[in-house]
């Protein structure tokens, strides 16, 4: 399996994912190689203590970094100090790090040389940055090719796409046996937008890893007002600017709630100005990046989770946070609004309606109490259990397509 | 040469069934036939009438009555005294027809200025659209039928919100509906004006909107209901008493496996304490047609006319309750699915049959009750387990309701005619159905007939008009209060100080311009 990012060394929602689906793979019987271009050099080569030492990467056989510089989103370098390297220093501020191509093809040549040392039976790749390393190593080895995307450049540059890495998943798509699409939304993109045989595309919806919470946590930093929050990197695919004009319709309306952003990302700046033209300074809260227990003390001390997305192809942190029992609101231009019911959907450009929900979720106690249990259960039958499942499926198909 | 003497000995006794010491005095019927052995007759009869031998499969067809009907129908129905033994079905088909006023996407920010509450285009396009592919359609068809078989006959359920609708949104379609039900073979039956669940909450509430409801039949269709069905068919012992008081002949409802257990739904029966006759929903044939009639994953798809028939041809009982939404036709089963052809052909094929259609009013005055149905818990017609949680089973639905029904006094001692109208066109049980959120085993139904998002949307929505209705009613009476301060105060004028006068014409200005304001609103909305 090639990949580019893992916990706790991610700074998006594909490790995570990367995590789930392998985790649960590995749980069916499967032996995964996981190769990712780069550990961070403070762990290095001796990345693999470090997971025995806290975190359980037990079922992974191999966990094997690459030295090479791909940071996949340039724009979320602000935020993580562990991945450093030559491409953040540069404040050229683009989509992707200048030498990005470079670092690709160099992905590709090492991923070469790894594949040398260890036998397997596919070969299956997570986004565009692995594609040509995945198509190599199709080419000189003749196994199926299991192509999975998280993201493509339509939802990552919202405004404009880059051209090369449209030709990188274009020739990606056309060179793998199968493509599996974290939702509906992102194989209709597929399919439409590469022009790309719908037979070969599948849906397999992502899961979410649910912790074994007895008891939420109980958090409460403003204990006389309602906490409304936002997760995610702040960039033009999450819909920052939309949360902060709902957040004044809403805070015009209710005066006691506290909006907390948490994440962070190019459009931070952008995002700092537009709270302090609209006088929202003292209510809305910037908690920079977060993970693990603090960012589930985020959700869990929020009244209302929302997710305004622009363009997601799947989008896990709504799960994450009906996890920590709180209700979410969810852009309907979402792959997780095709699984999630019990949740309010909007439009991610009709802030009215978003912020008639939020004050809605805010006022009614009852319409909380419901979301929340109603979700919660819900959520339990979203697992990567049954995503690994279905790919198993999938996985069996190829091989047995082959002969 | 020998002579042959056939002789078939034929009996089963009837089997005691698990009588438990505690039924002891309190459940008679149930010594006389029961399930079992019900059960084990019909098997030997089927496995009988299998076999080639005419005589026996006459013999033993299910019962005497059967074999006489089978073989001296002409003789029987000749003599008038012997013509009960010929097993005979009445059917009575009783069509539900109702349309909600949907809320329209009432945020919060319409709340204490805009009260206009529901969705008029929404409403007025499916008014038309199902005139379209069901009301009309259907009415014609319903009246060839009548004019076609004299014994043919039809009841109807009106609602009041519905009639409204139509005078408003589809004046025709109402003459249709006047047309057919002046045909001396169709019944109208009483309900509550505003299909409301205020049976649950209010029995004033309830009562002023039958009364409302037989108001408005009469007006329209010049009939007078005689008997009674509550929203949703939502019953228990009392309803009975409560329809009994208000004057109606008897009540219909659901045939609950668990209030009949053993029992068939297909005779009359009586409640228990007031003794009102009921008539209990058949679901099973009912269902059939309402709900299975394309599913193309039911074993018995497609129905066919002549396969319905042979199933009620097989069935005990003296009548058939086939109740079901009008919509069923043309709407919840489309046209090309057959279902109107279906309803074309079936009165031809079951009078061929021996067997003929009633009224509800007829039923209770031509059979005597059979036994007693005690209901002690409300059931309705819904869903899998014919209870009341379609409408009350999480907390915005029980909220939602609750809140509705809290404000009553208020409504009704402040008189505002638009308020009081428009507190009980929400009161329909329809916004409360579309909060069900019982979508993990029963969902697809609910989720076919709710013309919002999700059940959040429609809690939000409702609770947002919530707000503004009590606003209005805040507003209301703060004006009322103001009107019966002024004149004692105004008494007072010589004697108080010049600052509380002050404070009255503030006050009064106050209400002035707020009544100003209503006035323009008001012309507004003509």
């Amino acid at each position: 399996m090639l990949g580019w990012e893992f916990p706790p060394y991610n700074v998006g929602g594909l490790g995570t994912a990367c995590y789930g689906l392998t985790k649960a793979l590995s749980a069916l019987g499967l032996k995964i190689i996981f190769v990712v271009p780069k550990a961070p050099d403070e762990f290095d080569y001796d990345f693999l203590k470090v997971v025995n030492a806290g975190i359980d990467l037990e079922h992974l056989e191999q966990y094997i970094p690459i030295n090479s510089g791909i940071v996949p989103y340039y724009e979320s370098f602000p935020s993580t100090k562990i991945l450093r390297n030559d491409i953040v220093k540069s404040k050229n501020f683009q989509l992707y790090g200048p030498h990005i191509f470079e670092e690709v093809n160099l992905f590709s040549d090492k991923v070469l040389n790894v594949a040398n040392n260890f036998d397997f039976d596919l070969i299956h790749a997570h986004d565009w940055m692995t594609y040509p390393a995945a198509i190599k190593l199709k080419h000189k080895t003749g196994k199926p090719l299991i192509l999975h995307i998280h993201a493509t450049s339509f939802d990552r540059g919202v405004i404009g796409i880059d051209p090369r890495v449209y030709d990188i998943e274009k020739r990606g798509f056309e060179e793998a046996d199968v493509i599996v699409a974290v939702s509906e939304f992102t194989m209709r993109t597929v399919i439409e937008k590469y022009g790309i045989n719908p037979e070969k595309v599948k849906v397999v919806h992502n899961g979410v890893l649910l912790g074994n919470k007895d008891k939420f946590y109980d958090v409460k930093i403003f204990p006389n007002d309602y906490v409304v929050s936002f997760v995610g990197r702040i960039t033009i695919q999450k819909g920052p600017l939309y949360f902060v004009e709902a957040a004044k319709i809403v805070s015009d309306f209710i005066p006691n709630v506290k909006f907390l952003v948490t994440g962070s990302g190019d459009m931070l700046p952008q995002m700092i100005n537009r709270v302090a033209e609209l006088g929202l300074s003292d209510k809305v809260v910037f908690t920079g990046f977060l993970r693990g227990k603090e960012l589930d003390k985020i959700y869990a001390m929020s009244d209302v989770y929302v997710m305004p997305s622009v363009s997601e192809p799947f989008g896990i942190t709504p799960l994450e946070a009906i996890a920590n029992g709180t209700p979410v609101i969810i852009s309907k231009q979402s792959g997780v609004s095709e699984v999630l019911r019990n949740c309010l959907k909007v439009d991610y450009w009709d802030v009215e309606k978003m912020a008639n929900y939020i004050i809605a979720v805010l006022k009614y106690s009852e319409l909380r109490d419901t979301l929340k249990t109603h979700a919660f259960m819900e959520i339990t039958n979203i697992n990567w259990d049954n995503a690994a499942k279905k790919l198993l499926g999938i996985y069996e198909e190829v091989l047995n397509g082959r002969g | 040469m020998v002579e042959v003497n056939f002789y078939f000995q034929v009996h089963q006794p009837y089997r005691v069934r698990d009588f438990r010491v505690f039924e002891i005095g309190k459940n008679i019927d149930s010594l006389n036939q029961n399930n079992k052995t019900a059960k084990i007759n019909k098997k030997i009869g089927k496995k009988f009438s299998s076999s080639r031998s005419s005589l026996v499969r006459y013999l033993l067809d299910k019962a005497p009555t059967k074999l006489m009907s089978r073989l001296f129908i002409p003789f029987f129905q000749a003599h008038p005294k012997l013509k009960e033994f010929v097993k005979k079905h009445y059917l009575n088909f009783y069509f539900q027809v109702h349309q909600p006023y949907r809320m329209r996407d009432y945020r919060a920010f319409d709340i204490g200025k805009n009260h206009g509450y529901f969705d008029e285009k929404k409403n007025a396009e499916i008014i038309k659209k199902v005139s379209k592919k069901c009301y009309l359609p259907m009415n014609a068809l319903l009246m060839s039928l009548l004019e076609k078989y004299p014994e043919f006959k039809v009841t109807f359920s009106f609602s009041g919100v519905f009639l409204d609708q139509l005078e408003q949104y589809a004046p025709h379609t109402l003459e249709s509906f006047k047309k057919l039900v002046k045909h001396k073979n169709v019944e109208i039956l009483g309900e509550t004006y505003y299909h409301s669940l205020a049976y649950l909450y209010s029995i004033e509430e309830f009562v002023e909107q039958v009364k409302l409801h037989t108001k408005k039949i009469k007006e329209v269709f010049g009939k007078e209901p005689k008997v009674f069905r509550n929203t949703e068919l939502i019953y228990d012992n009392n309803l009975a008493k409560v329809a009994q008081k208000l004057g109606f002949k008897a009540v219909i409802t659901e045939g609950a496996d668990h209030i009949l257990g053993w029992r068939s739904p297909n005779y009359v029966y009586y409640a228990k304490d007031s003794k009102m006759p009921l008539l209990l929903k058949n679901y099973r044939l009912s269902d059939d047609i309402a709900f299975r009639f394309s599913n193309r994953a039911w074993k018995e798809w497609p129905l066919t006319v002549d396969k319905y028939v042979s199933w009620i041809n097989q069935i005990d009982g003296v009548i058939l309750n086939l109740f079901m939404d009008y919509e069923t036709f043309g709407e919840h089963q489309w046209k090309d699915t057959g279902i109107f052809d279906f309803m074309k052909h079936l009165p031809k094929k079951l009078l061929e049959e021996g067997h003929g259609f009633i009224t509800p009013s007829e039923a209770v005055e031509k059979f005597e009750p059979v036994g007693e149905v005690d209901v002690p818990h409300l059931i309705s017609w819904a869903d899998i387990e014919r209870d009341i949680s379609a409408w009350r089973s999480n907390a915005m639905q029980d909220s939602a309701l609750e809140k509705i029904y809290s404000i009553e006094k208020d409504v009704k001692e402040l008189g505002d005619k638009s308020l009081l109208e428009d507190w009980r066109k929400l009161q329909t049980s329809d916004h409360f159905y579309y909060m069900c959120t019982k979508y993990f085993s029963d969902g697809d139904v609910h989720k076919y007939f709710n013309p919002y998002e999700s059940p959040y949307e429609a809690f939000i929505f409702f609770m947002n008009i919530f707000q503004d209705l009590k606003e209005r009613i805040n507003a209301l009476k703060r004006e009322k209060a103001i009107q019966e301060l002024e004149p004692e105060e105004m008494l007072d004028k010589d004697k108080s100080d010049k600052k509380s006068d002050k404070k009255i014409t503030k006050k009064v200005k106050r209400s002035k311009s707020k009544r100003g304001t209503k006035k323009i609103k008001s012309k507004v909305k003509v």
